[in-house]
């Protein structure tokens, strides 16, 4: 009986969400630059140079947690379709919605920054390893879940068929990756490791670590900036937005 | 149960064999698309037999990918699907149907014609037979997941081009075991691995794939 007790749908409610999405994204907005700013202090300043890479290696302190999150988000972007699609709640496909470009955007710069490390330490801008194409074919499938949305006018009906193909790509992922594995492995012997096993520098793991934890704080405070447009963009015509934009806030 | 089954693909059937244009489009795609590439790589038959797995494979994923329109798109112009979706058979059987009566018609014929465009890049008798097979197991795999993003963007404005975005991702693992199939039977490692992994897939997929093909259509018709 005590569950009774705890709405859990209290915040499932775009007009209750709403001031609390800015509070959780101002929060999350400080944490995010204080963490990114001592993250990069650390793995410009405070990491020793690695023995074989020299300087160049420092771009992982970027790399790693960008496609980290990339990763994560889109696991968290079905998470909230699912959610969306059993309670039906408009709000959790805001939310996937709202997560959507920065979980591209973390996949691009995950690529990106790859291929800047990739042409000092190997001397190629692309490889055709296994995880830089999988990370290729998550940003694709992040276009693709925009692109449906985009192309659809009616927001509920954009709602639940973007829902369905987030859950439909994170069944594929798994699968997508271990078969990319597979083909990579048959088709090239012995070329380039990504992961020379060499034991990390504390300061270097520490450094990544806070990094990953500031991009996700940043990745909040910008989904929660996002979710507070599209919540206002999606709820016009409901009297609370009216109020508040009466009210000149 | 079953028996709504028979009854879709019978009728698919039917209405495709009266409009054999169709059938022939993709086909003719499929040949033409894969007799391309010779003219841009050039005629060395040692270069051809090494990539003639890959463009084989690609040519039939962009020809069965270029047919996936058709699944519904006449359905829900005149309003057949909506009915489809008001009867009281589960729904994931309908579109199992319509899928199974698709790859009948522009999934199959690919496969027929497939090891004459083996034979134009000189590959042995084996790996023609490996071919065959893959594209066997592997064309109606691609028709089952396809027809998820042709139920997802069913009567958009640009539905083609989006349904390709949506689609493409998902059949690379498709195309690597199909095409690794063939690939490993010419280099003299056997190909059934590839063939079992290839099965695995069509299996998952004829499982799933008409669920959420069916929660797709439901969202396009409401």
């Amino acid at each position: 009986m005590a569950s009774r007790l705890v709405n859990w749908f209290k915040f499932s409610s775009p007009a209750t969400f709403f001031p609390l999405a800015r509070k959780i994204g101002v929060v999350s907005t400080v944490i995010a630059v204080a963490l990114i700013a001592v993250g990069l202090y650390m793995s410009f300043f405070v990491a020793p140079t690695d023995y074989k890479q020299g300087e160049g290696y420092r771009i992982i302190f970027v790399h790693v947690p960008a496609s980290w999150m990339s990763m994560f988000i889109y696991v968290v972007m079905a998470g909230w379709a699912a959610l969306g699609l059993i309670f039906n709640t408009r709000l959790s496909m805001m939310m996937a919605q709202a997560l959507a470009p920065t979980g591209a955007m973390f996949a691009f710069l995950s690529l990106w920054t790859g291929s800047f490390w990739g042409k000092p330490m190997w001397g190629a801008w692309w490889v055709w390893d296994a995880r830089i194409t999988s990370e290729l074919i998550l940003l694709f499938l992040y276009l693709g879940y925009m692109a449906l949305r985009s192309a659809i006018d009616d927001p509920r009906r954009a709602d639940r068929a973007s829902a369905i193909l987030l859950l439909v790509g994170v069944v594929n992922v798994p699968i997508i990756y271990y078969s990319v594995q597979w083909w990579n492995t048959l088709h090239q012997g012995s070329t380039i490791r990504l992961n020379e096993e060499s034991t990390m520098d504390d300061t270097m793991l520490i450094a990544m670590l806070i990094m990953t934890l500031g991009f996700w704080a940043y990745s909040i405070a910008v989904a929660m900036s996002r979710l507070r447009t599209l919540i206002l963009e999606r709820e016009r015509s409901a009297n609370w937005v009216r109020e508040l934009a009466s009210r000149g806030g | 149960m079953m028996e709504p089954l028979f009854w879709i693909v019978r009728r698919d059937l039917t209405i495709a064999l009266r409009r054999r244009s169709d059938i022939f489009t993709t086909l003719v795609f499929f040949v033409i698309v894969v007799s391309l590439f010779p003219l841009g790589i050039g005629p060395e038959p040692d270069t051809l037999r090494l990539i003639a797995p890959g463009i084989v494979w690609v040519g039939a994923l962009l020809a069965s990918m270029l047919a996936l329109e058709q699944i519904f798109s006449a359905d829900h112009r005149d309003g057949t699907l909506e009915q489809m979706l008001l009867t009281p058979q589960p729904v994931a059987l309908l579109v199992t149907g319509k899928v199974l009566a698709h790859w009948l018609v522009s999934g199959v014929p690919l496969v027929l014609i497939s090891p004459i465009l083996g034979l134009q890049y000189d590959l042995s008798f084996d790996a023609l037979l490996t071919l065959i097979v893959s594209l066997l197991l592997g064309t109606p795999a691609l028709s089952l997941i396809g027809a998820i993003g042709a139920g997802l963007t069913l009567g958009l404005r640009s539905g083609g081009v989006l349904l390709a975005l949506l689609v493409l991702p998902l059949y690379i693992p498709v195309l690597i075991f199909g095409a690794g199939a063939v690939e490993a039977t010419v280099s003299g490692l056997g190909g059934r691995s590839h063939l079992m992994m290839l099965g695995a897939i069509l299996l998952g997929s004829m499982v799933l794939a008409p669920l959420a093909t069916a929660a797709a259509l439901r969202v396009a018709e409401d």
